[in-house]
């Protein structure tokens, strides 16, 4: 961003929030087995949470949190854990993302589909969140440029 | 939109009760002689896959696949925002 306004106020608001709205967009991804939540909306917190930073304190600040060149791997890495379980449960036997086949020993078929649900909301959240970085960062990006 | 308005409040005010048991989509055969998906993600859900939420069962264990189209949705609108507002970088120099 071009005409950055710099105001010690607003830095230090969005210091103290952003934290907890971290935490509570892993709550919302991590706990979405046992109330309302999951990848989408815990991702989105995650990414407010990150956006607070890059909005309030501008783009220097921010490279110290998750620097611009990371975010499209981040978004890769998150669709790729999605694909990647569904690969595996058919790979070893079953049909896609049938997750009662994924190779992790000790478990009844119930609790694998348990992880495995688990497992993709993980990487929806990530991608959720790194995708919303993403188009924040190429925005004000793209003003610099234009 | 007054007319439009009364038209909706009119229909809304024949759809059935929430929750009411006798409704035609919990019903076990719906009219067309086809059975009703929802009501084995009901009876099941928890058994499957031992998980209290029947909504994070349905997104994620049986439509599954439908989840996974949602996420690469999303990662496609990124990359086009990649695409698109990076252009005017290229064009400047």
């Amino acid at each position: 961003m071009r005409d950055q306004f710099q105001s010690p106020i607003v830095l230090l608001g969005a210091r103290l929030l952003s934290p907890y709205i971290m935490v509570f967009g892993w709550y919302v991804i991590f706990h979405g087995h046992y109330s309302p939540g999951g990848g989408f909306q815990g991702g989105a917190l995650l990414a407010a949470s990150l956006l607070l930073i890059r909005v309030a304190g501008g783009s220097k600040l921010a490279e110290l949190q998750i620097q611009e060149f990371a975010t499209t791997p981040l978004a890769v890495i998150g669709v790729v854990i999605y694909f990647a379980t569904g690969l595996v449960a058919m790979i070893m036997g079953g049909y896609f993302l049938d997750y009662a086949q994924l190779p992790i020993p000790g478990m009844e078929a119930d609790w694998l589909r348990y992880t495995g649900i688990l497992i993709i909301e993980v990487g929806i959240g990530l991608a959720v969140m790194a995708i919303l970085v993403m188009i924040y960062d190429n925005m004000a990006r793209g003003e610099d440029y234009g | 939109m007054v007319l439009f308005a009364g038209i909706m409040i009119y229909a809304a005010s024949d759809l059935p009760y929430r929750g009411d048991p006798d409704n035609l989509m919990h019903a076990e055969e719906s009219i067309t002689g086809t059975t009703v998906m929802g009501n084995y993600f009901i009876k099941n859900a928890y058994r499957d896959a031992r998980t209290p939420n029947m909504v994070t069962v349905v997104l994620g264990d049986y439509r599954s696949i439908d989840t996974f189209g949602e996420q690469v949705v999303i990662y496609t609108a990124g990359l086009i925002t990649l695409l698109v507002l990076r252009r005017s970088r290229r064009r400047s120099e």
